[in-house]
């Protein structure tokens, strides 16, 4: 028996949320009195750092194949090293490419599963997790009755911490199957932390009243360093990147820190951001719903109070 | 072109959410329902247009009893040409995409569509699943599809940008926003949808390895704590100090 953690790189890098998955699954190997096994498929630098947080083997996996995501390929190799190392759970993120494979994973190893996990498995009465559901409105306890189970861990929910050293990377055979999908172009904004990882978001709506006037609200992202998001209407109306789109039907996100400037909240909005650990809104209509779901809460313009807020966080930080 | 899109229901954005019998059920008392707006809005959209660009059928297939007609009912009215329903409830992704499999497994599409995820369990599996019980490429998260002959170019939404792939023969899809606009059903499609066939067919005997055992409501904010406008400081000493998040 084994816990086997599917890491997913970018740019030869461990993603964050893939440490969080190690870290995690440390964890749930504790639970079920195995161990822990990391999985990287393609080219990494560092890969033996997993041990650190918890993965008592990595094994990676280098082929030309494995260069582009393909979903079908990666759950035939993925399910091959489950299948070698006795892996009765796998864990990936609960990213893009994690979501992409979680499905494939549960059918080819006909496990249960649960995606966008919240925390570490209770055993009471079998393997149960918590989920969020309802787009943030209630919690779920999935109770998992096959003997195999494929989970993806909501990002945010565990901060990896060093528990172990770094070990050896060992390899492995497996056959990889023809891909049906050919990526011809990955467009992806370089230098910032991607929305769904971000620990830290400053997002922005109508009340900006142009997307000229951004600049405030980039500068006090810098300052803070952290990610830009939107409400629907401006993403909508070409003011900002589709990608910055944060609610019901853009990015659920699960940040430290929401703060929200010009954004009334409606539900579709508080849909993606309300599993937020602190929101604070901007806004200077006292009646905007957004003040019932923050923590802390202006009410002021923002084109004065948004610059007030950048000045002060530089000077926390200068005293740092 | 022969194209699935697989609709399911779920309660309305707005619905207060609330359990009964000690948690263990969600409570449907007062509940609208919806069709799915990942499955109505983007993939039945799309399929619609791909349709009255190429010509071919667009079939909307919903797993679930017969108060999910008035859903199906709406795919006619937008569009569709005809309905199936699996009769049976499905309590996880994995048994719905098993239904879903066991009926399209010999119907040879070229396409099936389905939403990127549903809005009230949020799971994003059963593309997936069903793309491996078919044995089918699997295309997630796409806001852009154009066909040219055999092979489909999509984007896909990744963190922080778009991946473009092409993909050859059949394939799965899951649709984010971006796919298509959200179109209202007219008079004409409504009085049409009435006489289109909606099949029911029997469940097929799948297996079920995962179910909700309780729910819970998130805690509650305790209230919002207002900052004077002209002392920022004092906010950033609270994200500081209180929050623990700066």
């Amino acid at each position: 028996m084994a816990v086997l953690v599917y890491a997913e790189t970018q740019a030869n890098k461990i993603k964050k949320a893939s440490l969080e998955c190690v870290y995690y699954g440390n964890k749930v190997a504790q639970i079920l009195g195995t161990e822990c096994v990391a999985l990287i498929l393609g080219n990494a630098d560092n890969a033996g750092s997993l041990g650190e947080y918890g993965a008592s083997k990595v094994i990676q996996i280098s082929n030309e194949s494995l260069n582009d995501f393909d979903s079908s390929v990666y759950t035939s190799v993925i399910t091959q090293v489950a299948d070698k190392v006795g892996a009765d759970t796998v864990i990936v993120a609960h990213s893009s490419t994690g979501k992409s494979l979680l499905g494939r994973l549960s059918a080819k190893m006909k496990a249960g599963s649960v995606s966008g996990v919240v925390g570490l498995p209770n055993m009471e009465k079998g393997f149960t997790v918590d989920k969020s559901v309802f787009s943030g409105k209630a919690i779920a306890s999935f109770l998992v009755k096959s003997d195999k189970r494929v989970l993806s861990l909501s990002g945010n929910s565990f901060k990896p911490e060093v528990i172990g050293a770094e070990v050896a990377i060992e390899s492995m055979e497996v056959e990889i199957p023809a891909s049906m999908i050919k990526v011809i172009e990955v467009k992806r904004e370089e230098g910032t932390v991607p929305l769904p990882e971000a620990e830290l978001v400053v997002s922005a709506g109508r009340g900006m009243k142009a997307p000229e006037n951004w600049g405030i609200i980039e500068e006090l992202a810098t300052v803070l360093g952290a990610t830009t998001a939107c409400s629907r209407p401006v993403a909508d109306i070409g003011w900002r990147p589709h990608h910055e789109h944060v609610g019901q039907t853009g990015v659920a996100i699960k940040p430290n820190l929401y703060i929200a400037a010009g954004i009334s909240g409606a539900i579709q909005h508080l849909a993606g951001v309300n599993n937020s650990k602190v929101i604070v809104v901007i806004n200077k209509d006292p009646e905007a719903p957004f003040f019932k779901a923050a923590d802390y809460g202006v009410e002021a313009d923002l084109f004065d109070v948004v610059p007030k807020l950048t000045a002060a966080l530089k000077e926390f930080k200068a005293g740092l | 072109m022969k194209i699935l899109v697989c609709i399911s229901k779920t309660p309305e954005t707005t619905a207060k959410i609330s359990f009964t019998e000690g948690n263990s059920q969600f409570n449907k008392d007062g509940v609208q329902y919806i069709m799915n707006p990942y499955d109505e809005w983007y993939a039945l959209v799309r399929a619609l247009e791909l349709k009255e660009a190429n010509g071919g059928t667009v079939t909307v297939l919903n797993v679930g009893d017969s108060t999910n007609d008035i859903i199906i009912r709406k795919g006619l009215a937008l569009g569709a040409d005809d309905a199936v329903r699996i009769d049976t409830e499905a309590l996880s992704a994995y048994q719905t995409a098993a239904q879903i499999a066991a009926y399209a497994g010999d119907k040879a599409y070229d396409m099936i569509f389905l939403g990127k995820e549903s809005i009230d369990y949020n799971g994003s599996e059963v593309g997936g699943l069903l793309a491996e019980m078919l044995d089918l490429p699997f295309v997630s998260f796409v806001s852009n599809l154009e066909i040219a002959g055999e092979t489909s170019t999509v984007s896909r939404d990744i963190e922080g940008g778009v991946e473009v792939s092409e993909v050859t023969g059949p394939f799965v899809l899951s649709a984010a926003k971006g796919l298509a606009e959200q179109r209202i059903a007219n008079m004409k499609g409504i009085m049409m949808s009435k006489r289109k066939p909606l099949t029911v067919v029997p469940p097929a005997d799948v297996l079920n390895p995962v179910e909700v055992v309780a729910y819970a409501l998130p805690e509650g904010k305790s209230g919002v704590k207002m900052i004077d406008p002209d002392n920022m400081a004092e906010l950033v000493r609270l994200l500081h100090e209180e929050a623990k998040v700066i």
